[in-house]
């Protein structure tokens, strides 16, 4: 086994470069065509995997406790996506090698007796104040390498280091790149206010958005992550706000009557929102300005909560012209507008897959607000969320394969997340307060 | 001696005569200024008592005006007070997902109408809330439509749309924080504010 060094690239993470390593015994044929995990499949079946302590290749005794957090910190994000069983190390019957970690070679006899069918295997050091982390995903059974990846770069950049190499054994092992870069937005009354917070994917880190002293509702990511939409009360009505992330500027779209639930058109700097300016809400096309472009819906009750379909000529939202709030497809190139949910009375917060063919929602029955997922054809609902509290707002990973949510099944309002298929559910994060309206960001790339 | 006798007698007499005649005539000289003064004074005392008595009554009847007219300016401010805190505090239900008017928020309205008619200067906001049951993006729609409900009231009966503000809070700020029915059917309103 032989290890080729393919290319050496500037990634967008500033200071960490990538060196790609492939096997020349896998060069010769195509290895990554194999989907490992479907992540359409209404039932995974958790690929059971080994991921041993991480070796520290310049042997420095004072290192051994990095390395152990490095392959936690990888354990804990690729079990994040719910695709794999992470086997016990107690089970291992391989010792960790005794050869540096470069020349090793991998007995993986070992590996498929205790079950293994995959093996990430890591190795690091230290080289003048940088870190060089040498990450591989191998195919126990197959015998090959699927992926590795030799990072460098600062070692407070350990965390971006992990999460690009799990994005892609992700990439590899379904064929849709990883949600490692992505972030969640949320409304949190931390401070004692509704305020707008962001945390990191697997709810680490959040921070304070927003400082309005207020209300703040209904954050929305642009396809480029590079802008937020959110309503807040801070000129004492529900207005609409679109804020550059990075930089402090944004507009102020305001308007008599309440403004709310803005939805990015993906691709496109223009979104939709319910404005209800002119009388009753209604779902209208806003330029990234803030400028109104056109009205997208036209009924004297109310419509409300765009969601738009991945290919932006489609957006679903929510109307009362049944009677009671329903969720309708609105098709933006021919105009037809057609029902989508009908059981149930009350079915709210649409949110479209990214992956196209599903619509998750909340649906009210018996007083308890609950998940449902249903086929942009009408097939279903079927049930996420049960007996758990009630369950509101949910959002999509940007591959569709995760929704977060909130959820008052620990009493206050929080954030969880969930497979798509409803499977696997927890809390994503704690904070002090309430917890409501999540919001997935696109994949980001750099910081 | 005889002689003597009636001589000192008649000299006795004299002096007493005119002992006599001196007190007579000294007496009204002395009495005079002693009786005159005393009822002058009397008089004016009373005068004065009978002008400080009617003083006192004019005073206590002017007390007693101003008082009923105090009272009755305390009993309009309270009255005005109260039809103020009526307004604001008087609020409209609503039913669970329905923006429409029931029949005792109409009668409700009437009375804010009136009040409002008769305060032209006055604008209010007019609030719409929800219950916390369903979303919390619906119930701000549906706060809208019910504070547009008692807006579309108010103009009917007469008041300018420009004096009222419909702002809706959906489930954001409920009055009761219960999760029951007797909370959510409090918190099922629309409240108004001066503005």
């Amino acid at each position: 086994m032989s290890i080729g060094c393919k290319k050496l690239k500037r990634s967008h993470l500033g200071l960490i470069f990538v060196v790609f390593i492939t096997l020349v015994a896998c060069s010769n044929r195509p290895c990554q065509a194999r989907v490992y995990i479907d992540i359409n499949a209404p039932y995974l079946r958790k690929i059971p995997t080994a991921i041993p302590i991480f070796k520290d290749m310049a042997s420095v005794q004072s290192h051994a406790q990095f390395g152990k957090m490095l392959s936690e910190l990888l354990t804990e994000t690729v079990k994040f996506m719910g695709f794999f069983k992470i086997l016990d190390r107690e089970s291992f019957i391989e010792d960790p090698p005794k050869a540096r970690f470069l020349e090793h070679t991998i007995n993986f006899k070992n590996w498929t007796d205790i079950g293994a069918e995959l093996l990430i295997k890591g190795g690091f050091e230290y080289k003048a104040d940088l870190l060089q982390v040498e990450l591989r995903l191998l195919d126990t059974f197959g015998g090959r390498l699927i992926v590795g990846r030799r990072y460098t770069g600062r070692p407070e950049d350990h965390r971006r280091i992990i999460h690009r190499f799990c994005d892609e054994i992700i990439l590899r092992l379904t064929g849709h790149p990883g949600i490692f870069s992505t972030r969640i937005a949320l409304v949190s009354t931390t401070t004692g206010n509704k305020e707008i917070f962001i945390a990191d994917f697997d709810g680490y880190n959040p921070k304070q958005f927003t400082n309005t002293g207020t209300i703040t509702l209904f954050p929305a990511w642009s396809s480029d992550g590079k802008w937020l939409a959110y309503t807040d009360y801070r000129h004492g009505k529900p207005e609409l706000f679109i804020r550059n992330i990075k930089e402090e500027r944004g507009t102020v779209v305001g308007l008599e009557g309440s403004s709310i639930t803005p939805a990015w058109i993906p691709g496109r700097f223009a979104l939709a929102a319910s404005l209800s300016h002119e009388g009753n809400p209604a779902i209208y096309l806003l330029s990234g300005n803030g400028k109104i472009m056109k009205k997208l819906t036209r009924y004297w009750g109310i419509d409300v909560a765009p969601a738009w379909s991945p290919d932006g000529k489609e957006f679903a939202f929510v109307s009362n012209r049944s009677g009671s709030p329903q969720i309708y497809i609105k098709n933006v190139e021919d105009g037809s507008v057609r029902r989508l949910t009908y059981e149930g009375r009350y079915n709210t917060s649409p949110q479209w897959s990214p992956r196209g063919n599903y619509i998750a929602y909340v649906g009210l029955a018996n007083g308890k607000s609950d998940i449902y997922l249903i086929g942009t054809d009408g097939k279903g609902p079927i049930q996420l969320t049960r007996d758990a509290g009630d369950n509101e707002s949910p959002t999509w990973s940007p591959d569709g394969s995760l929704i977060a949510f909130s959820s008052t099944r620990e009493g206050p309002s929080r954030v969880y997340v969930m497979n798509a298929n409803g499977t696997n559910q927890r809390r994503l994060l704690l904070l002090e307060g309430n917890q409501t309206n999540p919001s997935w960001s696109p994949r980001l790339t750099g910081d | 001696m005889t002689s003597k006798f009636w001589r000192g007698l008649a000299v006795l007499l004299v002096i007493a005569g005119l002992m006599c005649v001196a007190s007579c005539a000294k007496k009204p000289v002395v009495s005079e200024p002693a009786v005159t003064p005393a009822a002058e004074e009397e008089a004016e005392a009373k005068r004065l008592a009978a002008e400080r008595e009617a003083r006192a009554a004019q005073k206590a009847l002017e007390e007693e005006r101003l008082r009923e007219e105090r009272l009755r300016e305390q009993a309009m401010l309270r009255k005005e007070m109260a039809e103020r805190e009526r307004f604001l505090n008087e609020d409209i239900h609503f039913e669970f997902d329905k923006s429409r008017l029931l029949s005792e928020a109409k009668e409700i309205l009437k009375v804010k109408a009136k009040w409002l008619r008769a305060r032209p200067d006055v604008s209010a906001i007019i609030e719409g809330h929800c219950d916390e049951r369903g979303t919390n993006e619906y119930n701000i729609a549906l706060g809208d439509r019910r504070a547009h409900s008692a807006k579309g009231f108010l103009i009917d009966l007469g008041i300018a749309g420009e004096r009222l503000t419909p702002i809706s809070y959906g489930e954001e700020r409920p009055v009761d924080p219960g999760h029951n029915e007797e909370a959510w059917a409090k918190n099922r309103r629309a409240h108004f504010v001066i503005q």
